[in-house]
């Protein structure tokens, strides 16, 4: 090694010496730190200093002498640790949904995507040795083409509502004309509404909402919202309440004569049995595919990102392509990586760098597991249980299930007599948990991961709206 | 004169035929289901086409993927700014516990054990880094970042203080630049010194009244400490600024110094680097944001408090808002805490120091010129007269991920390179083994690796110019 060019005039032992330091050696290290004190001794002797800390080149101003006060404890006692502090949570049996979802997730994808090679390796920079994760998400990416029918995907934003924020960004940077207006619906979730605000604070755009009727989008309104001005119309299907839009042909057409960007929200079930998104007029798909590859936690999720062609060289976040190697097989690398930010900084199409390509991986390893028949009757069941769980809730004197005049997917509104959040709080009590919407509307979502506690939770629903 | 190793590796390559390594799914079986549903037809789709495979043939093409991909337990990872750290497997069994798994709109009396655990990360992380309040929402550390300038808009906002401007050293992240611009700010770039650190000259001559903050990465991605940084902290904030901390390299001063200590106002952290939490090929990680006493009223909606009878979620007074749709990558938090936990005190100081000295020691071994150092937990050499990038395919060939090449851009041909706590002088010597073996090898030998590896030197540019972004597309070609 030849040290050049730092502080002329100061060699290199100088240098070490005015960094020397005071703090005694630990006396217990990090586990996963494998030297031996021999080892630490040759080390430190071979780069010209007796101790660790003398490595250290911080001014004694701001050296940190304390503590944190963290007593380190061994794998088990960690374990006892965070999983008696979990153990803190009720035992509930969720009815929850509202753009978080719950299904089943195969032992195969556990198993298959904790292997080491996966699980601990990092953006494919180097891609001769990166191949199988490259093409797993190439893989990821062809299933969302399929899903939407748009003809590019990238491999994954952070969840729904940062992908709704890049989408809009998307909107600012490929339009033509300069519309300042984003329409959503007044139904939007906060979380989705609050990522968006912020995505869009380096723009000077306003947010407004329409209204919708009877639980879809309401198109006279609508009609009348969207002008010139608009640069993106934003709809859910389903909706966030659970109902099938019945005409986002439509809406399609309206944004599409503003010249607006149509951004659709779904997840990859939905989109599996409903209208393909292409086929409505959609310019863009956003939203939540770990809905498949995770069970429902605490809202992580992976957002989806499709986009018709002409928007390519605009897309946010990482895309996978195929190639060629220098023997002529096929190959996948990362692709059209002047977007991004380690090359393009502050004219960067986002500044997202590390996503959720592990749970793409764990998505794209769902979808294969359950195959398009599979893949179908998930969907299908998300329909039918829904139904038949409304119409059992709707038996209930003073309980009125769907509220909304429509189909329904995995989730609806039900409206109660009786105050909501009492009839929430009794049902917690039984060991249920619904979405408290109104003053007397709960939500109640069920997929088959909680269809073997519906009797209960009818039983228990009964007992509640009295 | 080609170079000698003593690492043999062969990455396994699975071929197919003269012009496919593993099959796609799609090529393997691929079915057209009709769509046939209790709903009407004009509600759904005609058609699903997806690969229809059983869970054997799932099971061999997903391991074959995985044998044809290279992780932190395949070998050495010296990827500089990326701390790839070994990943404890025990953290892996704490997150899949079924409690970690909660639906985010449960009540706060039936998830007191999910507030508990994320109130005790944030005290750990506000202790780690001298802050005073920490948010977990940020999914990743760009995401801290972006919600870390938000922070400082909402500050000088509050304040009716108009500022336009952040400063960001020209060895920074590029995520940095791209965060401040997305959070509408004007980026200023600072050259760096001479001797690889921010210039204060240049600092002085930047900053202004329309100064937001300075982002500061302490080590910086040349691994050298900020030895002015209470000097820079003192500027920073005479015209007003706030001082921001990317927390990237954090893994250099775990128990030896805290951004807070140092005058930073904000800073994030990147737990799937400092924290060990697995990288996932690209993600998921995490970014929580500390911040001062000050600055904690502008934190993102909801956090967590101690409340009379346990832990409740609030919105602080003048927040943000939401960066994410929930709270972020809760799994990977509690894959963290776990870490930490674990570790202690002494642990995490400890963890540092061997980070530190493994740095040191491999520069001390490689071949290459290492210009500025001391180090802290990374360095940079140069590849010289070589290509960094051929260096790196080269270094496939031996069996080690190579280091980050040809950034930061200070150093011609850079081969930036941070082996972390986790190897043993043997696996660095094995390593620097490989630096200098590229480094012996000739032209011809770098152009023409790797040649071990699942698969040999992509065309780049043709992906690019030719984009074939799924299977369909392949289809069309």
């Amino acid at each position: 090694m030849q040290f050049t060019a730092a502080e002329p005039g100061l060699s290199l032992a100088m240098r070490r010496k005015t960094v020397y330091a005071q703090f005694p050696m630990t006396a217990n290290g990090s586990p996963y730190a494998p030297h031996t004190p021999a080892e630490t001794e040759a080390m430190l002797s071979a780069v010209g200093v007796d101790r660790e800390e003398a490595l250290f080149d911080i001014p004694d101003d701001v050296r940190f002498d304390g503590e944190f006060g963290i007593d380190a404890r061994s794998e088990r006692a960690t374990r006892e640790l965070v999983e008696d502090t979990l153990a803190k949570n009720d035992d509930l049996v969720e009815f929850l949904g509202r753009g978080h979802y719950d299904h089943y997730v195969p032992s195969m994808v556990d198993h298959l995507s904790a292997r080491s090679e996966f699980l601990t390796s990092y953006t494919q920079y180097q891609p001769e040795v990166a191949q199988g994760f490259l093409q797993a998400l190439f893989e990821y990416q062809s299933m969302l083409v399929e899903l939407t029918g748009l003809s590019v995907a990238n491999c994954s934003m952070y969840d729904a509502a940062t992908a709704l924020g890049e989408a809009a960004t998307l909107a600012v940077r490929v339009r033509e004309t300069t519309g300042d207006r984003i329409v959503v619906p007044e139904t939007l979730s906060a979380g989705r509404r609050g990522t968006l605000e912020n995505y869009i604070a380096g723009h000077d755009i306003t947010i407004d909402t329409y209204p919708m009727d009877d639980g879809n989008v309401d198109r006279e309104v609508l009609a009348e919202s969207v002008d010139e001005e608009t640069l993106l119309v934003y709809a859910e299907n389903p909706t966030v309440r659970g109902t099938i839009e019945e005409g986002l042909g439509a809406v399609g057409e309206l944004a599409d004569d503003n010249d607006a960007l149509f951004v659709l929200g779904s997840d990859p079930v939905a989109l599996a049995l409903l209208q393909e998104p292409s086929s409505v007029g959609a310019d863009v798909v956003v939203g939540d595919a770990a809905t498949l590859g995770l069970p429902s936690a605490y809202g992580m999720g992976l957002g989806i990102f499709a986009c018709r062609e002409e928007f390519l060289r605009q897309v946010p976040g990482r895309l996978v392509g195929a190639s060629e190697d220098t023997t002529g097989h096929r190959a996948y690398t990362l692709t059209l990586q002047t977007r991004e930010q380690h090359i393009r900084r502050e004219r960067a199409t986002s500044n997202i760098c590390t996503n959720q390509a592990w749970v793409a991986l764990r998505t794209a390893m769902h979808v294969a597991w359950l195959g398009p028949d599979g893949l179908l009757d998930l969907a299908e069941d998300c329909v039918t249980l829904a139904r038949d769980l409304a119409d059992r809730l709707n038996d209930i004197r003073g309980v009125k299930a769907p509220v909304h005049d429509r189909h329904h997917f995995r989730e609806f509104i039900v409206r109660t007599d009786q105050p909501a959040s009492a009839v929430a709080a009794d049902l917690e009590s039984a060991g249920y948990a619904v979405h408290v919407v109104g003053e007397h509307e709960l939500q109640v979502c069920v997929t088959e991961t909680n269809e073997r506690k519906i009797d209960g939770f009818v039983a228990a629903f009964e007992e509640a709206a009295r | 004169m080609t170079g000698e190793s003593p690492l043999g590796y062969n990455q396994a390559r699975w071929t197919d035929d003269e012009d496919t390594y593993e099959p796609l799914l799609s090529e393997k079986n691929t079915e057209s289901v009709a769509v046939d549903s209790a709903l009407p037809d004009d509600l759904t789709r005609d058609s699903l086409e997806l690969p229809n495979l059983s869970e054997p043939e799932l099971a061999r093409h997903y391991t074959r993927l995985s044998e044809m991909n290279y992780g932190v337990e395949s070998g050495p990872f010296p990827l500089g700014s990326c701390t790839m750290k070994y990943n404890p497997k025990f953290t892996e069994d704490v997150a899949a516990v079924a409690d970690a798994s909660v639906h985010p709109d449960r009540s706060e009396q039936s998830t007191q054990g999910t507030l508990e655990l994320q109130y005790e990360l944030q005290q750990y992380l506000g202790k780690i880094g001298g802050m005073d309040a920490v948010t977990l929402q940020p999914p990743a550390g760009a995401a801290g970042e972006f919600a870390g300038i938000l922070i400082a808009n909402a500050y000088h906002e509050s304040r009716d203080d108009d500022r336009s401007e952040v400063l960001i050293p020209d060895s920074a992240h590029g995520t940095n630049f791209a965060s401040a611009a997305m959070a509408g700010y004007d980026v200023v770039t600072l050259p760096s010194g001479e001797d690889g650190r921010v210039d204060l000259d240049a600092l002085a001559a930047a900053l202004s009244e329309d100064t937001a903050a300075l982002m500061l990465t302490n080590p910086n991605t040349l691994g050298l400490f900020e030895r002015d940084i209470t000097e820079i902290s003192e500027m920073v904030h005479d015209v007003g600024g706030l001082l921001y901390y990317d927390g990237a390299n954090l893994n250099a001063l775990l128990g030896h110094g805290r951004p807070g200590d140092m005058g930073f106002d904000i800073m994030h952290y990147n737990v799937h680097k400092t924290f060990a939490t697995p990288h996932g090929g690209g993600g998921p990680g995490a970014g929580p944001v500390g911040v001062v006493e000050e600055l904690a009223e502008f934190l993102p909606d909801p956090h967590v408090r101690e409340s009379d009878d346990g832990y409740e979620l609030y919105a602080p007074e003048n927040s943000i808002g939401k960066v994410h749709g929930y709270q972020g990558n809760w799994l990977v938090a509690v894959k963290a805490y776990a870490y930490i936990a674990r570790l202690g005190d002494e642990g995490l100081a400890d963890a540092s120091a061997k980070a530190v000295l493994n740095a040191n020691y491999l520069a001390e071994m490689v071949d290459y010129e290492v210009p500025f150092g001391p180090f802290h937990h990374e360095f940079v050499a140069s590849a010289g007269e070589q290509d960094a990038g051929d260096v790196a395919k080269r270094m496939l060939d031996y069996g080690v991920h190579p280091p980050t090449t040809k950034w930061p851009e200070i150093v011609g041909e850079a081969l930036m390179t941070e082996p972390t706590e986790i190897e043993s002088q043997r696996t660095l010597d094995q390593l620097a083994a490989a630096f200098n073996a590229a480094r012996a090898d000739d032209i011809e030998t770098l152009e023409a690796a790797p040649e071990r590896t699942a698969a040999r030197r992509i065309d780049q540019v043709s992906a690019a110019r030719d984009p074939r972004l799924s299977w369909q597309a392949l289809d069309e070609a």
